[in-house]
């Protein structure tokens, strides 16, 4: 009786063990980007469309808006090159990835016991953090253009052309992109924006999301869970 | 409108017309450039740095009558000079007044994302509002005729005005005041157009100028400065002048489909998040089974990994 009821309760208590999930450092960067990046979703939507210029109006109007987005730009660029280099190791694609990918419907459905194990960051999570690596690429060289329109000779106009069409196009995936992460993060899935704020999460949610990851930890408990260095 | 409430059509009692009744009122204006009796003076470049208030620019050598490559922020009226050389050997200079074409499709307009920055008026005339410019500098890549330039300092984009200042008091523009030989033209549209045909007629029939005519590009719907050129098939020799010049269609296709289409997968994926959530809810933590679970007392702390790694 006795044994039984100090096994149960120890079980719940782990369940509620915390484990660590993002380092100081990895979550101060992430707001640097988020903050940056929800500054440029501003601005930039206010330049996207008539119907939204009034959001220049709420950050300091128009022209603020145009000469402060750019350096915001750099900004964000410079926080999501620290998470390449901090987090391209957790970010390989696998097959244990490819696995994941063909029971996306599971995942879609809120049905995660159906889903083979994943690491620290699931497939989805990849493609968001790749889409966004490759697409700041290519809004930093057109947003360079676009920054310093004025200094391109007339021949090389077309250069503005793609410019425009690229930065346009660009921003939207990486807005696709950004409402599917603060949905899922924010508001699906519990625990995982409070593991933004603070880095821990349960060793229940660690269990049910990101198995592999789970053992790994539990196996090897280190203050920074995944960050293999040598 | 307001003409609508003074002009009579019918009145009682009245022996004869109406006085005025079927007078029609042109509002389109324009200016007609004859680039074939332009001299390269340039007074009309003195007489729009005068009236727009600013002072004359250092010009740079570049071994022809060229002072400046293009156009510039306070310098909105330039001559281009072209050395031509015919295909009989002898030598032609060309010489064209360079400035904002006021189109009726204007590709400034199109790309300017700023409310107010940019106007056009019934007369055609479109004008920068620079208080309500934000110096994006989109206007320069939707303009096929490079005529928007920006001023670092300001950070506001400047063009020719059409003289709007003086045209809505009944004056013409500063630079068509000032042109001595008579190259430039200011009136109505259509009485441009009739003038500029005819001259390019004469120049076509009396003066051997078998390929002369009108620029008044439909690509950008018409412009409100038209050219008379002696060589209307080769427009490129007269300072660049595009022979056929549209609102680039990355532009096009950037303020068109693309808009409609990006707002579209917004919207479209806010609604389809929000329906997710209501259908399949919030993910939430399982409780991790017993036997998955490390063995706190069975085993030292660093070697849970044993117990754990068994499932």
């Amino acid at each position: 009786m006795t044994t039984d009821t100090v096994s149960r309760s120890s079980a719940a208590d782990q369940n509620a063990e915390t484990i660590v999930r993002y380092t100081l450092g990895e979550r101060v960067n992430h707001w640097i980007g988020a903050l940056s990046y929800t500054y440029l979703l501003v601005t930039g939507l206010a330049f996207w469309s008539p119907y939204l210029y009034w959001l220049a109006a709420v950050v300091g109007g128009g022209p603020t808006a145009r000469f402060w987005h750019p350096w915001f730009g750099l900004i964000f660029t410079a926080s999501l090159f620290w998470t390449f280099k901090e987090w391209h190791v957790d970010m390989k694609i696998d097959d244990a990835d490819r696995a994941w990918a063909k029971a996306m419907p599971d995942y879609i459905k809120n049905e995660d016991e159906k889903l083979p194990p994943v690491g620290r960051f699931n497939f989805g999570q990849k493609l968001f953090f790749w889409g966004i690596f490759f697409g700041v690429f290519l809004l930093l060289l057109s947003g360079v253009v676009l920054w310093y329109t004025e200094t391109l000779a007339w021949s090389l106009r077309f250069v503005r052309y793609a410019a425009v069409l690229v930065h346009a196009s660009v921003a939207l995936i990486t807005i696709g992109l950004f409402l599917i992460h603060v949905y899922m993060s924010a508001i699906l899935e519990e625990g995982s924006f409070g593991s933004m704020i603070h880095g821990y999460v349960t060793r229940a949610w660690a269990w049910t999301f990101h198995r592999t990851w789970y053992y790994e930890v539990t196996g090897k408990p280190r203050p920074r869970p995944s960050l293999s260095k040598p | 409108m307001s003409q609508a409430a003074t002009e009579l059509i019918r009145i009682s009692g009245h022996a004869g017309v109406v006085p005025g009744a079927g007078l029609n009122r042109e509002f389109q204006v324009c200016k007609l450039v004859d680039t074939t009796t332009c001299i390269g003076c340039k007074a009309c470049e003195v007489a729009c740095l005068e009236w727009n208030g600013y002072t004359f620019t250092e010009t740079t050598f570049d071994n022809t009558y060229q002072t400046m490559p293009e156009t510039a922020w306070n310098y909105w009226n330039l001559i281009k000079f072209n050395e031509h050389e015919r295909a009989d050997g002898t030598m032609m200079l060309l010489m064209r007044k360079d400035q904002c074409m006021h189109c009726a499709d204007p590709g400034c307009l199109a790309a300017c994302p700023a409310d107010g920055a940019i106007v056009q008026y019934a007369n055609g005339i479109v004008d920068f509002q620079e208080a309500n410019c934000i110096g994006c500098g989109y206007c320069m890549t939707g303009c096929p005729f490079n005529i928007p330039k920006f001023d670092p300092p300001s950070r506001k984009v400047f063009k020719c005005t059409l003289c709007n200042d003086r045209v809505s008091v009944g004056l013409e523009p500063a630079c068509i005041k000032a042109c001595p030989t008579g190259c430039l033209h200011f009136g109505t549209k259509s009485e441009m157009k009739e003038l500029a045909e005819t001259r390019a007629a004469q120049l076509r029939e009396v003066s051997g100028f078998a390929d002369a005519g009108v620029y008044d590009p439909p690509g950008v719907g018409g412009t409100h400065v038209i050219y008379v050129l002696h060589d209307a098939k080769n427009p490129e020799l007269y300072g660049g002048l595009p022979k056929d010049p549209q609102i680039p269609w990355s532009v096009r296709l950037w303020k068109g489909p693309l808009k409609w289409l990006g707002n579209a997968a917004m919207v479209g994926g806010i609604v389809g998040m929000a329906l997710h959530y209501m259908r399949f809810g919030p993910k939430k933590e399982e409780p991790i089974p017993p036997d998955a679970l490390p063995q706190p007392d069975a085993v030292p702390k660093d070697d849970r990994h044993d117990d754990g790694r068994r499932l």
